[in-house]
């Protein structure tokens, strides 16, 4: 009785690869009927546990089983407020699919793509959502990424009139700048924000807290405020060269991309397309930044990293898919100093072995002797990893930060400030997106405690 | 939301506008920006709050039609809105540890020079202004500054007001006489280098204020990066003013130039459809 698992479907990697269209195409109803019919429906589901925000899997599942979407939406959008969302950039295989019992009988249930099929299909609908009655609370919440747009809307589910501040003329944070097109569109960000306004959840754009007004203002008009305002800080390596013409920042290359819209040739919004280019890290925003380098008209582009394929901290469905897209690999590689007199002329390499673990549990790159060559590139985006923004914390030195300026929150996601509560990566430092809905679920449900 | 309330051509590509800024004026001090996104679909642009209005609620932006954006700003009319106005950006500027000033600006770099010339004025602290252009009617804000500084020295190129020659001929001059000790020099690139090259020999103290291309204006993309005293420094953030005898001119003055050739072209397309 235990089929294989559907996996979902994607698109040529050749005919994508040109194209800012998303990658992935969904399932077909046959084939999450299909999919949901393999779930064991678990009486103590593990995979619940292994979602950040405990999506009720298996009963959502079992609705789909049935072919009652309406009710499997009802059901998830109890736990996750941006579903669509989710069920695309959610590392499943991390969470919830790692720990499905199924995977002791050869895969694990397609969870993210069931969850990705309903959602579409509920976001393709226009449901009119009921505005929840106000309890008079009042609550503010800084960034509308995936953390601020949680906590919003858990709020707003509970009564209290929500105000989301955005730095940007456009709400979804990370989700609109950072991740592209082609893995998320940009409409389905819009639909679930929409979503949240009919819940009653205002928005303010263009207003960045600790310049345009500061956290004291939200306090004094505010029953709590909630931080969401993620791991913007772009960090470089630190090696010669970095400020040549033709070094970006990941953050920068997307964000000019993806907010922006420099994808189309007549944004005005200006963007130099490099013919070789490097992809400096190996993580999620790498692949995002390769593969949209690639689909602008670069010729060639390589990630260079400097552990192996194991040690990647891309989601393996990430790395294949830049595979196949043609994207090129330097492993065990770590750039020394970019070239160059004014613009890149190329990258200074050296090779790297793996020698014993270090304290993330991975091999630690030596760089081996004489091993120095050059890498041709005109191009280097560097995606090393982002850290919190400083500027709200510079602006109100009563909010306690730790290493590389997290915000110091306790369980219930309280920070140093009375009222004050903050998740997401800038609690964390730069992680998922599901970490950051879990974590302004959580604060939202002891602001709503502590506000009773 | 944004208004144009004012608009008024001061020289050739140089336009004030006068524009309702509810959310920015309560917060905002001088030195500080604002990033402007002229239409729904333009990119990011910083300038300079040349003048904040508390009870009027509205700001002052000088604008020198350089590239796209500034381009289509200039098609906007009185009662007409930018799309984006955020801020206030940046840090503000602070010259308090300093008695004796010496002011100098360069193009637009008056919008952030006349309100220091102002502010101390009023301290009682006034301060000489050397302002130069390339000729008479490019300079701007001439008489306000007049009004407000122990001495005023213009300098053109072409000598058509004032000396002829360089800000910073005048520059050298002054030093020779004056015991500044400070100097804040605003403007291009160029002559932002220059002026730092003079005041390094005899280590005067010089504040610069860097126009770097941006993004987000936020620390978030880091295309505004100076280098300052070896070390990288965002000028949005850590800025817009630096310690101009620790920063790498020649650097930044490449940076400036990598999208120029993209620039043209959009203004080419823009003057195309003006045309049709």
């Amino acid at each position: 009785m235990i089929k294989e698992r559907i996996n979902v479907p994607s698109r040529d990697p050749e005919i994508r690869a040109k194209d800012f269209l998303e990658v992935s195409t969904g399932f077909t109803t046959e084939q999450a009927r299909a999919e949901a019919l393999r779930c064991l429906n678990c009486k103590n589901p593990p995979c619940v546990k292994g979602c950040p925000v405990g999506v009720p899997i298996p009963s959502f599942i079992s609705a789909v089983a049935k072919g009652e979407e309406e009710e499997a939406i009802k059901i998830i959008k109890s736990a996750n407020s941006l579903p669509a969302v989710c069920g695309r950039v959610c590392p499943q295989e991390e969470q919830c699919e790692k720990l499905c019992v199924c995977n002791k009988l050869g895969a694990p249930i397609s969870i993210g793509g069931l969850e990705r099929y309903v959602a579409d299909i509920s976001l393709s609908k226009d449901n009119v959502e009921e505005k929840p009655q106000l309890n008079g609370k009042k609550a503010a919440i800084i960034g509308s990424g995936p953390a601020g747009l949680t906590c919003a809307g858990e709020l707003a589910k509970a009564g209290f009139k929500v105000t989301v501040y955005e730095a940007f003329h456009k709400a979804g944070g990370v989700m609109v700048y950072g991740i592209p097109e082609f893995r998320l569109p940009k409409k389905l960000v819009e639909k679930e924000i929409n979503g949240l306004r009919a819940l009653g959840v205002e928005f303010k754009f263009n207003i960045v807290v600790g310049k345009t007004i500061m956290l004291e203002d939200l306090l004094e008009e505010n029953d709590a405020v909630f931080i969401g305002t993620g791991a913007g800080l772009p960090s470089f390596q630190g090696i010669k060269g970095e400020n040549l013409n033709g070094v970006y920042s990941a953050n920068e290359y997307l964000t000019r991309v993806n907010l922006m819209g420099a994808y189309d040739k007549n944004s005005s919004t200006p963007l130099v397309v490099g013919e070789k280019v490097a992809v400096i890290g190996a993580g999620n925003v790498a692949m995002d930044s390769a593969r949209t380098a690639l689909r602008l008209g670069a010729k060639e582009v390589t990630i260079v990293y400097r552990r192996g394929f194991e040690e990647m901290p891309a989601r393996k469905d990430e790395i294949a898919h830049a595979k196949e897209e043609g994207i090129k690999f330097a492993i065990l590689t770590n750039p020394s100093q970019i070239l160059g007199t004014k613009k890149v002329e190329g990258m200074l390499c050296l090779k790297m072995e793996l020698g014993e673990a270090d304290s993330s549990g991975r091999g630690r790159p030596v760089p081996i002797e004489g091993s120095q060559f050059v890498m041709e590139c005109d191009q280097v985006i560097v995606a090393v990893g982002t850290s919190p923004n400083p500027l709200l914390k510079n602006s109100c030195p009563s909010l306690s930060t730790g290493r590389k300026g997290v915000l110091i929150v306790d369980e219930t996601g309280k920070t140093s400030m009375d009222k004050v509560y903050a998740g997401g990566d800038a609690v964390t430092g730069s992680a998922t997106v599901i970490l950051a809905m879990g974590a302004g679920k959580n604060a939202a449900k002891n602001i709503i405690k502590v506000c009773k | 939301m944004n208004r144009i309330l004012r608009k008024r051509t001061l020289a050739p590509n140089v336009t004030e506008y006068v524009i309702e800024a509810n959310d920015i004026v309560r917060y905002a001090k001088a030195g500080q920006f604002v990033i402007v996104r002229v239409t729904e679909d333009g990119e990011r642009v910083p300038f300079t709050i040349c003048h904040s209005d508390k009870k009027n609620k509205t700001i002052t932006l000088l604008v020198q039609t350089v590239g796209y954006s500034t381009s289509v700003m200039e098609t906007l009319s009185e009662g007409d809105c930018v799309a984006d106005l955020v801020g206030p950006l940046g840090n503000p500027t602070d010259l308090s540890a300093y008695k004796n000033i010496l002011l100098i600006c360069g193009g637009i770099g008056v919008a952030v020079i006349y309100p220091q010339a102002e502010q101390l004025f009023l301290q009682n602290k006034k301060s000489d202004v050397i302002i130069g252009a390339r000729s008479e009617n490019l300079l701007v804000y001439k008489s306000e500054l007049a009004a407000c500084s122990k001495n005023l020295y213009i300098m053109t190129n072409d000598g058509s007001v004032g000396e002829k020659g360089f800000v910073t001929d005048k520059l050298k001059e002054l030093i020779e006489k004056e015991s500044y000790d400070c100097v804040f020099a605003v403007g291009p690139l160029p002559m932002m280098k220059a002026v730092c090259e003079i005041t390094k020999e005899i280590n005067l103290p010089t504040i610069v204020s860097m126009n770097s291309i941006m993004v987000d204006g936020t620390g978030m993309c880091g295309c505004c990066r100076v280098t300052v005293g070896g070390e990288t420094k965002y000028a949005c953030v850590d800025g817009p003013e630096f310690d101009g005898l620790k920063v790498d001119f020649d650097e930044a003055i490449n940076r400036s130039t990598y999208y120029r050739e993209i620039e043209e072209n959009h203004r080419c397309r823009l003057r195309g459809k003006k045309d049709d």
